[in-house]
């Protein structure tokens, strides 16, 4: 199916995409928010012919790559195939994922299936079973506050320091500890329920 | 939260990213762990007397390289393998070439030296205590360098580990070196690499627990 793909479109998406991150980490939010949201697309298809026995966990582990990814966006270097730093975080959740779940060998010969991330996509977002907001309740004052009122209400960082009481940097802080803690938090949550 | 949400929440608020970010986290790790290993190898064993004289031979310098070179291409690991998608790959072969010509050189000196002197020129004076008082030295640098993985984002986890006990055994071992008597290139070839090995198991079993992400 999108396998067809030629290789020179994935090349084009591959630098597309580039362009996007690494406008992204200058500090255009908007490109950044396009490199994610056109990223969910193509780690959507990724994960669900990966997680072909489990569907209705496809978005979960999305939503967690994608966290990974933004955790992780300061190791990406400009010279490395795009394809290759995010295929390397995606396929390293979904095994830190699978062996949760034990389900490592029954899955491994699709985790051998070493296709371009960039054929794959999936345009179709399903309902996450998980719900990150309520995680992120769980999060200490001084890592949520600034995740709330940076990210969800879309206040400034002085802003955010005035109402919250901390200092610029703690609050910077705050958001870059608190998504880090966030992703500690998902992977703790499924090994509960797990039990 | 709908994945298109979540998406909006990572990419608001986001100021530009430091692109030296790494290559600082790493620095400031191996910069501290380094002045660790030299302020406990100065208080736990004292600097050795005759330093500035034998720091003018070629011979120091030679066993300074071992560990040096070692160091080096640890460090080069473990900023490959702090990094999504970038594999070890060839780095880890060409650790090889250290271990030959310390090895070679080994030979040679046992080679050349006449029977009785050979268990002499494995052993020193000092083979009881050189691998364990290395391995105690790399404490600094392998805590620090940890750290720095931790705030990175290795995925594979278990190289990523022993790449990073490797690089606090090399140093632990280039601080030793201001107290180590020994001037054998064959006790270096054996009780140093052993100080250097120990670490990096220890960085490959702890690996997969503490760097996961």
């Amino acid at each position: 199916m999108q396998r067809t793909h030629s290789q020179d479109l994935l090349s084009a998406r591959e630098t597309q995409l580039q362009a996007l991150l690494l406008r992204g980490l200058a500090g255009d939010a908007l490109a950044y928010r396009e490199f994610l949201a056109a990223l969910a697309v193509h780690v959507r298809g990724f994960l669900r012919r990966r997680l072909a026995q489990r569907p209705s966990e496809v978005e979960d582990l999305l939503q967690e790559v994608l966290l990974a990814v933004h955790n992780a966006r300061h190791t990406y270097q400009p010279q490395q195939p795009l394809t290759a730093w995010v295929q390397a975080i995606a396929r390293y959740k979904l095994v830190d994922y699978l062996r949760r779940y034990a389900l490592r060998d029954a899955l491994h010969e699709q985790l051998e299936d070493d296709s371009d991330l960039f054929a794959a996509s999936d345009e179709v977002p399903a309902q996450a079973s998980r719900d990150l907001g309520k995680l992120l309740g769980q999060l200490p004052e001084r890592q949520r506050l600034p995740i709330v009122h940076v990210k969800l209400e879309g206040l400034s960082v002085d802003e955010t320091a005035r109402i919250t009481g901390l200092s610029s940097s703690a609050v910077k802080v705050g958001i870059h500890r608190g998504l880090k803690a966030l992703a500690r938090l998902i992977r703790g949550s499924d090994h509960d329920e797990n039990r | 939260m709908k994945t298109d949400e979540l998406i909006a929440l990572l990419a608001s608020g986001e100021g530009p990213v430091d692109r030296h970010v790494l290559a600082r986290r790493l620095g400031q790790a191996l910069l501290v762990g380094l002045l660790g290993a030299v302020l406990l190898t100065a208080a736990l064993y004292g600097v050795r007397s005759d330093l500035a004289e034998v720091a003018r031979t070629p011979l120091y310098w030679a066993k300074l390289a071992l560990p040096g070179s070692l160091a080096l291409l640890a460090l080069w690991l473990t900023h490959r393998l702090a990094r999504p998608g970038v594999r070890g790959g060839a780095v880890w072969g060409l650790l090889g070439v250290p271990l030959l010509l310390v090895w070679l050189g080994a030979a040679i000196s046992l080679y050349g030296a006449p029977l009785e002197v050979r268990t002499e020129l494995i052993f020193g004076r000092t083979w009881r205590t050189c691998a364990l008082n290395i391995s105690l030295l790399s404490t600094p640098v392998f805590v620090a360098v940890f750290w720095a993985l931790r705030g990175l984002a290795p995925t594979r986890l278990r190289q990523a580990g022993a790449a990073g006990g490797l690089l606090a055994g090399a140093t632990a071992t280039l601080a030793y070196c201001l107290h180590c008597p020994e001037m054998q290139v064959p006790f270096w070839g054996v009780w140093y690499l052993l100080g250097m090995l120990l670490p990096t198991v220890l960085g490959a079993v702890l690996g997969p627990r503490l760097l996961r992400w």
